[in-house]
């Protein structure tokens, strides 16, 4: 189990290695935005690994009410920790990338508002399951709000969505928006690398919260074993 | 017993409960005026703004007023080890949730029956015509409130920091219907009628449906002890 763990470790290695230098290097700078628009690579497949994540803990979570296994439940909190983490980044970059483009560091545009709403709700996961004291039903509250929260999202989706375009004007600034036709296909590539080596990451730092987890459960275990002896 | 006829008895009894020592009614209501009054000094309410600021400022007081109200709902039955009763009769999970979404929304209904004229007189809103849809939309919204928040209360149940806990896990999945119904208030204060605001009227009963359904499939996995 562990070489392979390491073997998706060094691919990943190697993925991101090849997607930055495809990134900073093969690929041209883009027309309009120039160098900056470079952390789009890192940017864009930073929020898709981040909803896969959410889906992960939506069917973690389901799985968990429906069989009751542990590995369900330890699955659904690395898959909502990570996917946390991936959440803040994608906004951490996209402030980065807003500044210099759009002058300000945050703008209450649907997609921002929409990222920053998910973090809240993945974050108040976090935060349920490690304020209720009992494992069991900690496991149990948690996987409750990962499916209803999962079921609000395209609620959340679609109001804030008509929000923004019934109150707003579209903005001159087309936030994160590829134009497929006209892309560079050196930047497709260094794109699809880079989502690639993220994806590779991603399942590489799932196994190993997984085995975190896990491993938390053999602890109890040896020490009710212990307890009893 | 039917699912209907359960969550009635639990409903009447929760009641009966409340109507004989009104904490939770009085103290809601109390709060929510409370509010209005934060409200008119944090916003400086001239007569040229209120009208536009009218639906937020309701439904912010409302949202707060109600997360009291849910802070509180299951608190009779953790005294005396009442859960435990309940959870042994043969009491259909999914009544449980109805009825205790009920009872929530009963309260929170009595309260803007009252705060939302008080409003209109205290803010001197000339548009009395238009209460009958303002209460529409509130009742839609409150419904979708009360849903989420039996759920969210269900499950905070024993978390450390309760009452810190519900509303962080609670209000963004109330967003759209925060949206939704502020959305339409405004139409209807705007315009005297919904109208445009239709999708949003449709999205905030969609809302409703859903998690009402949810809740009630759901509820027998949340409290289990």
């Amino acid at each position: 189990m562990n070489k392979r763990k390491g073997l998706l470790g060094a691919l990943a290695l190697v993925a991101i290695a090849v997607g930055l230098y495809w990134s900073l290097i093969v690929a041209p700078p883009d027309a309009y935005q120039g160098e900056v628009q470079r952390i789009m690579y890192l940017h864009l497949p930073s929020i898709l690994i981040a909803y896969l994540s959410y889906f992960l803990v939506f069917v973690g979570s389901a799985l968990y009410l429906w069989k009751r296994e542990k590995r369900d439940d330890i699955l659904a909190h690395a898959a909502a920790e990570i996917g946390v983490l991936f959440t803040a980044l994608t906004i951490i970059e996209g402030s980065i990338w807003g500044r210099p483009t759009w002058g300000v560091w945050w703008t209450w545009d649907a997609r921002l508002t929409l990222t920053a709403i998910l973090l809240l709700i993945y974050v108040g996961y976090l935060m349920l399951r490690s304020l209720i004291e009992d494992e069991q039903r900690a496991a149990t509250a948690a996987a409750v709000l990962g499916i209803i929260g999962f079921l609000d999202i395209p609620l959340i989706h679609m109001s804030v969505y008509w929000w923004r375009t019934l109150h707003q004007p579209p903005s001159i600034l087309r936030p994160d928006k590829l134009p497929w036709e006209n892309v560079h296909p050196s930047m497709l590539t260094a794109l699809t690398i880079s989502f690639i080596g993220f994806l590779l990451l991603y399942f590489y730092l799932l196994s190993l919260r997984y085995r975190i987890g896990e491993m938390r459960q053999e602890i109890k275990a040896l020490r009710l074993e212990r307890g009893a002896g | 017993m039917t699912l209907l006829r359960q969550t009635y008895l639990v409903l009447c009894k929760d009641l009966r409960l409340e109507l004989r020592r009104r904490d939770s009614l009085l103290t809601m209501f109390f709060f929510g005026t409370l509010l209005l009054f934060v409200f008119h000094f944090s916003f400086d309410l001239v007569p040229e703004r209120v009208v536009e600021m009218a639906p937020a400022l309701l439904w912010l007081a409302f949202l707060f007023t109600g997360t009291l109200g849910l802070a509180q709902l299951f608190q009779a039955e953790r005294e005396n080890h009442c859960f435990d009763a309940l959870l042994l009769s043969p009491l259909d999970r999914g009544a449980l949730f109805l009825a205790k979404t009920g009872f929530n929304l009963i309260l929170m209904v009595l309260v803007e029956i009252v705060v939302i004229p008080l409003f209109w007189i205290l803010f001197n809103m000339r548009s009395w015509n238009l209460l009958p849809q303002v209460f529409l939309v509130t009742l839609l919204g409150t419904v979708g409130f009360c849903v989420l928040g039996t759920l969210m209360s269900a499950i905070t149940l024993r978390a450390r920091a309760r009452e810190l806990l519900l509303p962080l896990v609670l209000f963004p999945l109330m967003i759209p219907v925060i949206l939704a119904t502020i959305r339409c208030m405004e139409e209807v204060l705007h315009a005297g009628q919904i109208g445009d605001a239709m999708p949003w009227l449709r999205l905030l009963l969609g809302f409703d449906v859903i998690f009402m359904t949810a809740g009630v499939l759901i509820f027998d996995w949340v409290i289990e002890s």
